[in-house]
């Protein structure tokens, strides 16, 4: 199933007429298992505002009179389902509700660690950097030649490397550790990225890709001569640690990185990309 | 108070990751258990906006808001970039990332919305003369 198309399911804890409380513990304890195991849930009181339900999923969990859960009819957007859940315990609660999930044929989350790029189009200037760079083909442009992450579940896991090379600091991963990529204010001080750049092209004594690419090569030469694999691993290993501190790009990712040829294929998708999103766009 | 306009309470738990600190965590959700409040929680607001959820049309609508989440600039655009944008005037984000529980907790109890999204972008100009910093 597409990342797009998956939905959760919104679980209720229902305390109002003609159920009972659950006592601050129990009901601490089932929001809390309730969130560890990826539902939304929403506690409602007595005149209390909460997010409508606008479509999809509703499991309405309460401890009814005599046990007996109401009947509730949906309104042909939303299915309502209502279980009585007296005596149950946290975890029985949470398994009712992934029960519920299944048959409901809805994705439980979890699968995917969310790392993906969050644009601020406060910042943003549409200069395609980001999708000139990108080797997984997680940004794209949308119907006005804007930038947007668009296959997010293709990025690489906690490699912040595309707001590195973003010259006005507009890219964040809100799980990052550290500010500005995590969604912390940009101070003037971190608007020295294009230096970044620049460190990191020095670095690699080029582009990045290019770089890459020489290393791969240097490093298939040696594969063939050697023919010894943990050898070869270690040396490939080796030269890319550099980058990876260099540019904070997790080694994992680096050591995943396709034949030189596939990546050079991908340089020059993503460039052509960014190329045409850029002329497409309107001159001021 | 009126409940018509009282803000509503958003509680992100970021699952996912181990970025938020535990404590800080357990002990905000702790307090709105604890308490006689309405509100919404979710797992992951990264993996709502990720998968384009209808359900944060539905956190974003309806005025006011409080969200005890982590930085205001992720969160404005985290729900952004999941096609439901958070209303500007009427919406405060509490970071759970760096403030501690009690400030959010205290927070989460007034009554009024302090709205905090950021808005524009600070450059190279906003920053403080170099001369002027000298002097100081």
């Amino acid at each position: 199933m597409a990342l797009h198309e998956t939905n959760s399911l919104r679980v209720v804890l229902y305390e109002g007429a003609g159920a009972t409380d659950f006592g601050a513990d129990a009901r601490w304890a089932m929001l809390t298992t309730l969130l560890e195991q990826g539902f939304a849930v929403t506690r409602t009181v007595a005149g209390g505002r909460v997010a409508p339900q606008v479509r999809g999923q509703l499991l309405v969990l309460g401890q009814f009179a005599d046990g007996a859960a109401p009947e509730v009819e949906g309104d042909g957007t939303t299915q309502v389902r209502v279980r009585d859940v007296t005596g149950c315990d946290a975890t029985a609660v949470a398994a009712l509700a992934t029960a519920e999930r299944q048959a409901a044929g809805l994705d439980g989350g979890g699968a995917w660690k969310p790392w993906f790029p969050v644009i601020d189009y406060d910042r943003c200037t549409n200069c395609m950097q980001c999708l000139s760079f990108c080797l997984f083909g997680v940004y794209g442009v949308d119907a006005n030649h804007k930038i947007q992450a668009q296959n997010e579940d293709q990025c690489k896991t906690n490699c912040p490397a595309c707001s590195r090379v973003c010259p006005e600091a507009a890219i964040m991963f809100p799980k990052y550790k550290a500010g500005p990529i995590n969604g912390d204010e940009v101070q003037a001080a971190d608007l020295g990225k294009e230096k970044m750049k620049v460190d990191i092209s020095a670095l690699l004594g080029g582009d990045v890709y290019s770089a890459l690419r020489a290393r791969s090569t240097q490093a298939k030469e040696r594969f063939s001569r050697e023919r010894d694999e943990k050898k070869a691993l270690n040396e490939r290993q080796k030269c890319l640690t550099k980058l990876a501190q260099g540019g904070d790009i997790p080694i994992e990712v680096l050591m995943s990185l396709p034949a030189p040829e596939e990546i050079l294929r991908r340089a020059e998708v993503a460039k052509a990309k960014a190329a045409a999103a850029l002329a497409a766009q309107p001159t001021p | 108070m009126n409940c018509e306009r009282a803000p509503r309470i958003l509680y992100c738990h970021c699952q996912y990751a181990q970025v938020v600190s535990a404590e800080v965590k357990q002990a905000v959700l702790r307090e709105l258990a604890a308490t006689g409040v309405a509100f919404d929680a979710v797992a992951d607001l990264c993996e709502l906006s990720a998968r384009r959820d209808p359900a944060l049309a539905a956190l974003a609508a309806g005025g006011g808001v409080k969200i005890a989440a982590c930085f205001p600039r992720a969160v404005k655009w985290l729900f952004h970039a999941g096609q439901a944008d958070l209303p500007m005037e009427e919406t405060e984000v509490f970071n759970m990332r760096t403030q501690t529980a009690a400030e959010i907790i205290a927070g989460l109890a007034r009554p009024e919305v302090r709205p905090n999204l950021p808005r524009g972008k600070v450059t190279a100009a906003d920053a403080p003369p170099v001369a002027a910093a000298a002097q100081n």
